[in-house]
C-alpha cells in the first residue's frame, strides 16, 4: 500500500516510490539520496515531535515530517 | 614543475585529517575572492615536486544551492587543478559515491582517496578496490587520514595521473546514465561543443542544461534555436520518466551507484544487533531525557569554561601580563630614558590593550576545545536536530543553532558558520541574531559589576543576562520574520554522523582551526584599537597630552553622547567613554573604567574600581548598563565579519543599528521601570 513517509512511525521499513514536490528543498533530498528505490528505515521523532531521523543508504539524515510528506512510500514490513 | 590539487569531499569524510596529514604545517588560511568562505592551502610535503594542495569546502554534491558547492564548483572549472583529489568515506560509499559521480564530468582527472579503511575494516565489510576503480574509471587509493595510511601512495598516484593527463592520457570515461538519457546528452554534445569549449566541459555542460541550471545557462547564453531543443528534449524525457529533470539526473546517478555497490562492496551480514552508536544515541535523544541532558551538557560545559579553570587561567595570565611584562617593560623605559609618553603607549595602551584580551584566550580556545568535542563527536549535530521545532517558532531551522551556541564563545566564528545555511535569509537572520548571545568577552564586565553590586547573588546576576541576550534574540527573531525576513524558513536537511570519540589531535587541529582567529583578533586589530584608545584618552582636541581623562578627546566625546544613556541610568560621561571604547573590544570597558576613575589599569576584580563604581551606580543603573553591554553593537572585529559574512553595507549598518537600538530601549525599559516598580 501506497502511503507517504511522514505517516509512517518508528522501527518501519519503506521503500521509496517517488518524490513529490519541487525546488530546492525537494533538490537537496535527493542529493543526499532519498530517490526512488531507495530503503528508508524510520529511525525516530525528535523529542519535541519534529523532524524525524531515518537510515537511509547506510546512513543517518533528518528532515522534516512537511518534507516527508512529500516522499510517497510503499511498506516493507513494519 | 609544479602542480595543483584540489580536495573535495563529503563533509565528514575525513577532509581536514587528510589535509592536515598531507601538508602539515605548510598549510595557510585566506577567504575565497569575494566571500568569506575559508580557503586552506599548503604544500605537499615529502614530496620534492612543487605540490599545492588545495581544501576545497565540504559538500555533499555540486548542485548550485549552496555558496560552498558554488565555490567548489567554480574553482575546479575555472582554476582547473591538475587533479582532484575525492576523498569518499568508505563506511558510508553510497551517498559519498554521489558527488563522485559529479565530479568525474567535470574534465579533470579525479582519484578517489577511499578513506576511513580501518574502520569500515573494523566493521568487517569489504571493498573490491579493483574493481571499483574499473567501474568508476577512475584510480581509487585506500587510506586512514587519521593513523596516516595510504597518504603516500594518493599522492604519488595523483602526481602520476597530473603527469600522464599533461602529455594528453586521460583516463577512459564512464556512462552513468541510461540509453536513452545518454542518446539525448549525445545528441545536444555536438551542438554545444563547439560553443562551451572555453568556458565549461562539454559533457558537464550538457548535464546542467537539461536541468536547467541557471548558472550554466546565464553564462554560455545558448542560441534560442539550441535553447528551443534543449526544453524540447526535457520536455520528451519528463514525460517519459514521470518526472522533473533534475531528479531523473538524480536518481540515475544513484541507480548507478547502486550498481557499483552491489559488484564491488561486500557487507558483513548484519545481524540486526544496534551498533554502539545507535545504543548512545538511544539514551541521548531520548523523548524524555534528551533536552535534560542536553541541558546538562550545557551547564557542565560553561561552568568548567567560565568556572574555575577559566577564572584561573585569567588571573595567571592577566598577573603575568599586567604586573610581571608591564613592571619589566617599565623598568627597560625607564633605564632607557624613553619619554614618558612612550612609556604611556606601551605600557599603558598596548601591554594594557593587549592584556585585556590575551587573558581570555585560553579561556575561549576551551571553550573552542569543547565545542570541537561537541562537533567531532556527533552531538552537536544532533542538538540541531532536538532543537529544531523550536528555533522553528523564530524562523529559524536547527542548523542555526550551531552559530548561536558558539556566539557564547566568540561572535567572530560564530558569524563565519553561518555559512552553512543554504538560504540567504536565514544567514542574514542568524547574523544579527548572534552577536545577541553573551560572547566571553563581555563576561569581565559583568564581573565587574556584578561583584561591585550584586554580591551575594553574582552567578545568577551574571546568568540572568545570558537569558535576557536569549529572550531578545528570540523576540526579534519573530519580530524580524515577521517584517523583513518574511518567508519560507530554510528546509532542514541534514546528516547526522555517526558517534565518534574525537581524537586528541582532531580536537586540537578543530579548536585551533577556530581559535585562532580570535588570537589574530588579538594581534592585529586590537592592536591598532589599543593605540586608538590609548591616543583618545592621553591627548585632547589640540593633541596636548592631558592630566586627566575628562580633558582627553575620549573625555569631551564622552561628555558630548552622555545624554543619550542619561534615560537608561548612566548618563555619566565615563560610562559612554567606556561603552565607546567597548567598540573596540567589550574586554576595554573593564579597562576604561579603571583609567577613568583614576585608578589606572585595573582588571575586573579590583575592589578600589568597585568602591568608586558604587559612589556613582545604583545596582539598577548597573543592572541596565549590564544590559546596553550585553545587546549593543559588538566589537569591531565581530562588526568586520558581519560585513564580510553580509557582504552589504546596508545589512552591515542595519544589524548594528538594529543591535543598538534594541540595546537602548531594553536597557531603557530595565531602568525606567525599575525605577516604577522602586527599585532604583
Ligand atoms: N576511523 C577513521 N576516522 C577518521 C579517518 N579520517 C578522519 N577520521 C575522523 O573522522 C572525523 C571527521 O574528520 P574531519 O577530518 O574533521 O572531517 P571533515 O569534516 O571532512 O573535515 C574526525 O573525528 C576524524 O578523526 C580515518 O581514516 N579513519
Amino acid at each position: 500500500m501506497e502511503t507517504t513517509l511522514n505517516e509512517c512511525r518508528p522501527g518501519d521499513k519503506v521503500v521509496i516510490v517517488r518524490v513529490s514536490g519541487e525546488g530546492p528543498v525537494k533538490r537537496r533530498l535527493m542529493d543526499m539520496g532519498v530517490t526512488r528505490g531507495a530503503e528508508i528505515l524510520v529511525r525516530k521523532v525528535a523529542p519535541m515531535g519534529d523532524p524525524i531521523e531515518v537510515n537511509i543508504r547506510g546512513y543517518e539524515l533528518t528532515f522534516r515530517k512537511a518534507d516527508a510528506g512529500n516522499i510517497i512510500i510503499q511498506k516493507l514490513e513494519s | 614543475m609544479s602542480f595543483k590539487f584540489a580536495l573535495v569531499g563529503n563533509p565528514n569524510c575525513g577532509k581536514t585529517t587528510m589535509f592536515n596529514e598531507v601538508t602539515g604545517s605548510t598549510q595557510h588560511v585566506g577567504n575565497w575572492p569575494g566571500v568569506t568562505v575559508e580557503k586552506k592551502e599548503g604544500k605537499a610535503r615529502r614530496f620534492k615536486e612543487d605540490i599545492r594542495v588545495i581544501d576545497l569546502p565540504g559538500i555533499y554534491s555540486l548542485s548550485p544551492y549552496s555558496l560552498e558547492e558554488i565555490i567548489s564548483r567554480n574553482y575546479i572549472l575555472e582554476e582547473k587543478p591538475d587533479v582532484v583529489i575525492n576523498i569518499v568515506d568508505a563506511t558510508n560509499i553510497e551517498r559519498n559515491l554521489y558527488l563522485t559521480t559529479q565530479l568525474i564530468e567535470l574534465g579533470i582527472p579525479v582519484v578517489v582517496a577511499l578513506n576511513m579503511m580501518d574502520a569500515l575494516e573494523s566493521r568487517g565489510d569489504q571493498i573490491d578496490i579493483p574493481r571499483l576503480e574499473k567501474q568508476l574509471g577512475v584510480p581509487v587509493i585506500p587510506t586512514s587520514a587519521n593513523k596516516a595510511q595510504g597518504t603516500k601512495e594518493l599522492i604519488e598516484k595523483s602526481l602520476q595521473v597530473a603527469q600522464s593527463a599533461a602529455t594528453g592520457q586521460l583516463g577512459e570515461s564512464i556512462t552513468i546514465f541510461d540509453e536513452q538519457i545518454k542518446k539525448s546528452l549525445d545528441e545536444l554534445l555536438s551542438f554545444i561543443t563547439p560553443q562551451c569549449n572555453q568556458v565549461y566541459p562539454p559533457r558537464f555542460a550538457t548535464v546542467k542544461l537539461l536541468e536547467g541550471d541557471e548558472i550554466v545557462i546565464a553564462k554560455l547564453q545558448p542560441n534560442s534555436a539550441f535553447m528551443a531543443l534543449i526544453t524540447t528534449t526535457r520536455g520528451r524525457l519528463e514525460q517519459e520518466y514521470d518526472n522533473d529533470m533534475e531528479t531523473i539526473v538524480a536518481d540515475q546517478r544513484y541507480q548507478f551507484i547502486s550498481k557499483v555497490i552491489s559488484k564491488s562492496v561486500k557487507k558483513k551480514l548484519s545481524v540486526g544487533g544496534l551498533t554502539v552508536s545507535d545504543k548512545i544515541d538511544k539514551i541521548l535523544t531520548h523523548r524524555i531525557l534528551a533536552i535534560p541532558l542536553f541541558l546538562l551538557v550545557m551547564y557542565v560545559v560553561f561552568t568548567i569554561t567560565f568556572g574555575f579553570i577559566g577564572t584561573f587561567t585569567i588571573d595567571y595570565i592577566d598577573h603575568l601580563i599586567n604586573v610581571t611584562l608591564a613592571d619589566a617593560v617599565t623598568t627597560l623605559l625607564h633605564s632607557a630614558g624613553a619619554a614618558e609618553w612612550l612609556d604611556s603607549l606601551i605600557v599603558g595602551g598596548i601591554i594594557a590593550g593587549l592584556g585585556s584580551i590575551l587573558v581570555f584566550v585560553p579561556q575561549i580556545m576551551i571553550l573552542f576545545f569543547f565545542l570541537a568535542i561537541l562537533e567531532d563527536s556527533g552531538y552537536m549535530s544532533r542538538a540541531a536536530f532536538m532543537m529544531d521545532r523550536l528555533l522553528r517558532k523564530i524562523g529559524l531551522s536547527g542548523k542555526s543553532f550551531i552559530p548561536m551556541i558558539m556566539g557564547i564563545g566568540c561572535s567572530v566564528p560564530a558569524i563565519m558558520a553561518t555559512r552553512t545555511l543554504e538560504n540567504e535569509k536565514d544567514r542574514r537572520l542568524t547574523i544579527i541574531l548572534t552577536p545577541f548571545m553573551s560572547c566571553g568577552a563581555r563576561l569581565p564586565v559583568y564581573a565587574l559589576f556584578a561583584a561591585a553590586f550584586f554580591a551575594n547573588a553574582q552567578s545568577l546576576v551574571i546568568f540572568s543576562l545570558y537569558i535576557l541576550g536569549m529572550v531578545v534574540a528570540i523576540l526579534s527573531g519573530i519580530l524580524l520574520r515577521k517584517t523583513l525576513f518574511k518567508g519560507e524558513a530554510e528546509a532542514f536537511v541534514m546528516e547526522l554522523p555517526p558517534y565518534r570519540i574525537p581524537t586528541i589531535k582532531g580536537l586540537m587541529i578543530h579548536m585551533w582551526d577556530k581559535g585562532k582567529g580570535f588570537i589574530k583578533k588579538a594581534g592585529t586589530v586590537i592592536f591598532a584599537a589599543s593605540v586608538i584608545i590609548w591616543f583618545g584618552q592621553t591627548f585632547d582636541f589640540s593633541l596636548h597630552m592631558v592630566e586627566e581623562v575628562s580633558d582627553s578627546i575620549f573625555g569631551s566625546v564622552g561628555a558630548f553622547i552622555a545624554p543619550f544613556f542619561a534615560p537608561l541610568g548612566f548618563g555619566d560621561w565615563r560610562s559612554s567613554v567606556a561603552l565607546l571604547t567597548g567598540f573596540v573590544a567589550k574586554e576595554a570597558v573593564v579597562a576604561t573604567m579603571g583609567i577613568l576613575n583614576n585608578l589606572g589599569e585595573v582588571g575586573e576584580g579590583s575592589v578600589e574600581l568597585m568602591a568608586s563604581l558604587q559612589t556613582y551606580f545604583t545596582p539598577l543603573k548597573a543592572y541596565a548598563f549590564m544590559t546596553f553591554t550585553l545587546l549593543y553593537m559588538p566589537c569591531i572585529a565581530a562588526f568586520a565579519a558581519i560585513k564580510r559574512e553580509m557582504n552589504s553595507w546596508k545589512w552591515t549598518l542595519f544589524t548594528v543599528g538594529y543591535q543598538t537600538g534594541t540595546a537602548w530601549i531594553v536597557s531603557f525599559i530595565v531602568y525606567q521601570g525599575g525605577k516604577l516598580l522602586g527599585l532604583g
